[in-house]
């Protein structure tokens, strides 16, 4: 049996307490394992990528235990996809924090992002529900620290709202569990997709409660419309390090609907027929439009962001809820040029960050180091809305395109390319006002008050490698976008085609198949 | 006994939304709490309602009640426990340092307001 699947889990549940009790006060210690622990997790998740790629389902049976009783871990196409696009994020994310000296304004942060990434590794590998609520809650426990990370009343106060939500929602998994396995006597997803559609259509009542709560858990995670509202504040108030981790919490959400509503309820299941053609379409289109507007509408720079997350959010959401190979695809393409911008806007606003008052969207005196950090923004930003010639313009084409024959083609259609144009001058606005009217500002206030106070310096090299790094991938997202559709293209089709993932789950022998039952 | 636990559950849900929806961190945290203790005794209950018998299947047993589920239910005992203890640290934070226990956001240009309200309530 191949052990090292459970290694991206495991080597930063090692990591990270032997940061907290051996390292505490060192901070250089901290960062050299903290980091070498994230490019080690880059290679782990590469190697598992390049094992997957060729369709293979791999099993990880955690004590020897077989599926359904035992928990397992597996390795698919999508599920080493979304690895490796988290260990990549962290580790861009990791040198922003160190070269903006994030860590160093609270204790315990490189501990809390080692046990975040866990959390996010073991919901994406794990092949059981119950244990991918375990893995939501390490994740949100971790990230419920970095969200306070540094402290501050704001910063409290949206912490606080975010956890509340976060408590409420993972009681509603807990809830949609216990239907769940009242219903069929098991949480393994293989053998649920195989009993849920073994339930008798007469008595459906609780396996249809149990797919929409799950659905409910998994949107207020991916902040769809209605359940987003804890998404802006949080983040962002968060640092903007852990705000740029956070990019990719929103994609747990998504990747969870994409595995459950297409292995154990897919949509040709008769039992929840409606669900995913009612619903999903509906909120996500929404989403988009709700996103957009209020980038539109935002008055503080990292607001703004925040509202771009959400509208992307209806993006991938819009491409998930066709349920089609195409849809799919797209979907995993936008999941990660979202991801990537996303993580990289947060960071750029951080730079903005220090050399103003405030975040405002008010003419303020050019900060510190302007001219590179607009030239970034102006990159991000395209990305972001989705013009040519970044990977938001080739995620939107795609997404356009697998909506043709949807009977919400002409909603999505409008909804997309008019969302776009009210980005669009969302993201001009606010770039003018931040990065060019600032020129103007500086004339005035150096004639007013000649003692003002000391520009600050401009952010370290480190942090516009960070930046750059994720713009870089970004354009190599666009470049390679040929050979990446047709992977996430084969992505999708090993998800609608889960024969495979079903029998090597399964019909893979451990303890309880040997025949040694009820000897002791 | 059905009846019993089906309605322990029904009103320990309903309180807790009630509380939940009282938007400032105490009661919300309360009623948080009692919304875990539902889902506890609802996971509790997913098994089979079964008095009297072992939660293990051995030779010359016939009636066993489910350990799954109690195994869930040690789980998220322990989750929520941890989960609780983490809200009341963080709404203390945030209640100490701004002086007001409000879970929403507060209305832009409404500062005097509260600081005033907050005094109320001191």
């Amino acid at each position: 049996m191949m052990h090292w699947i459970i290694l991206p889990i495991v080597l930063p549940a090692m990591v990270a307490p032997f940061i907290v009790l051996a390292a505490r006060y060192h901070i250089t210690i901290q960062r050299v394992f903290s980091l070498t622990a994230v490019i080690a997790q880059v290679a782990l998740a590469l190697g598992l990528a390049v094992q997957a790629a060729d369709g293979t389902v791999t099993l990880y049976q955690l004590g020897d235990w077989a599926a359904p009783f035992g928990i397992v871990l597996v390795a698919d196409r999508l599920s080493t996809m979304m690895v490796v696009l988290t260990a990549v994020l962290a580790f861009f994310v990791l040198l922003y924090a160190i070269g903006s000296k994030w860590d160093e304004r609270g204790r315990h942060f490189h501990a809390l992002y080692q046990f975040q990434l866990m959390g996010i590794m073991g919901a994406f590998l794990t092949g059981d529900l119950f244990n991918l609520f375990v893995f939501f809650e390490v994740l949100l426990i971790a990230s419920y620290g970095l969200m306070i990370h540094a402290g501050g009343n704001a910063r409290l106060r949206a912490g606080t709202q975010y956890v509340l939500f976060n408590l409420i929602g993972s009681t509603l998994f807990l809830f949609a569990l216990g239907a769940i396995y009242a219903e069929t006597g098991s949480l393994n997803m293989a053998d649920l997709a195989q009993r849920v559609a073994l339930v008798d259509v007469g008595q459906t009542v609780g396996i249809r409660v149990a797919a929409v709560l799950l659905l409910l858990v998994f949107a207020i995670k991916a902040a769809v419309v209605p359940l987003h509202f804890w998404l802006p504040s949080s983040y962002a108030e968060a640092p903007a390090p852990v705000a740029a981790l956070f990019a990719i919490m929103t994609k747990v959400g998504a990747y969870a609907i994409i595995r459950v509503y297409t292995l154990i309820f897919p949509p040709q299941l008769e039992a929840t027929a409606g669900l995913h053609g009612t619903w999903l379409p509906v909120a996500a289109l929404v989403s988009l439009a709700v996103g957009m507007v209020g980038v539109l509408a935002a008055r503080h720079l990292d607001r703004l962001v925040a509202f771009a997350v959400i509208g992307s959010m209806g993006m991938v959401m819009i491409a998930i809820s066709l349920f089609t190979p195409a849809g799919m695809s797209a979907a995993l393409y936008y999941i990660v040029h979202s991801t990537l911008s996303a993580a990289a806007l947060f960071l750029i606003v951080d730079l903005v960050r220090d050399s103003r008052a405030d975040l405002s969207l008010t003419a303020q005196p050019p900060v510190a180091g302007a001219p590179l950090t607009a030239g970034l923004f102006f990159v991000a930003a395209i990305a972001m809305v989705g013009l040519p010639p970044l990977s938001g313009f080739v995620g939107k084409l795609l997404v356009l395109d697998a909506t043709w024959s949807s009977p919400w083609m002409v909603w999505a259609w409008a909804l997309i390319l008019g969302s776009s144009l009210i980005a669009l001058v969302g993201f001009a606005r606010a770039g003018s006002m931040v990065f060019w009217k600032a020129n103007g500002v500086v004339q005035d206030s150096a004639e007013s008050d000649v003692g003002a106070p000391t520009r600050p310096a401009p952010p370290s090299a480190l942090s516009y490698v960070a930046v750059s790094g994720l713009l870089v991938l970004l354009v190599m997202h666009t470049v390679l976008a040929g050979p990446i559709t047709a992977y996430t293209g084969a992505i999708a089709q090993q998800l609608f085609a889960p024969d495979a993932y079903l029998s090597k789950v399964l019909d893979t022998p451990g303890k309880l198949s040997t025949p040694q039952e009820g000897e002791h | 006994m059905e009846f019993l636990v089906a309605s322990a559950i029904g009103l320990l849900t309903a309180s807790g939304l009630y509380l939940t929806l009282r938007m400032r961190t105490f009661p919300v945290i309360m009623g948080i709490s009692l919304l875990t203790y539902a889902v506890n005794i609802f996971l509790f209950a997913s098994g089979r309602l079964v008095v009297g018998a072992p939660p293990i299947l051995s030779d010359g047993v016939t009636t066993y009640t489910d350990p799954l589920p109690q195994a869930l239910v040690l789980t998220a005992i322990v989750i929520s426990f941890g989960m609780t203890a983490v809200v009341v640290m963080i709404a203390l934070g945030a209640y100490l340092g701004g002086k007001d226990d409000r879970v929403d956001d507060p209305v832009p240009g409404d500062a005097s307001g509260k600081s005033s309200q907050a005094e109320d309530m001191a």
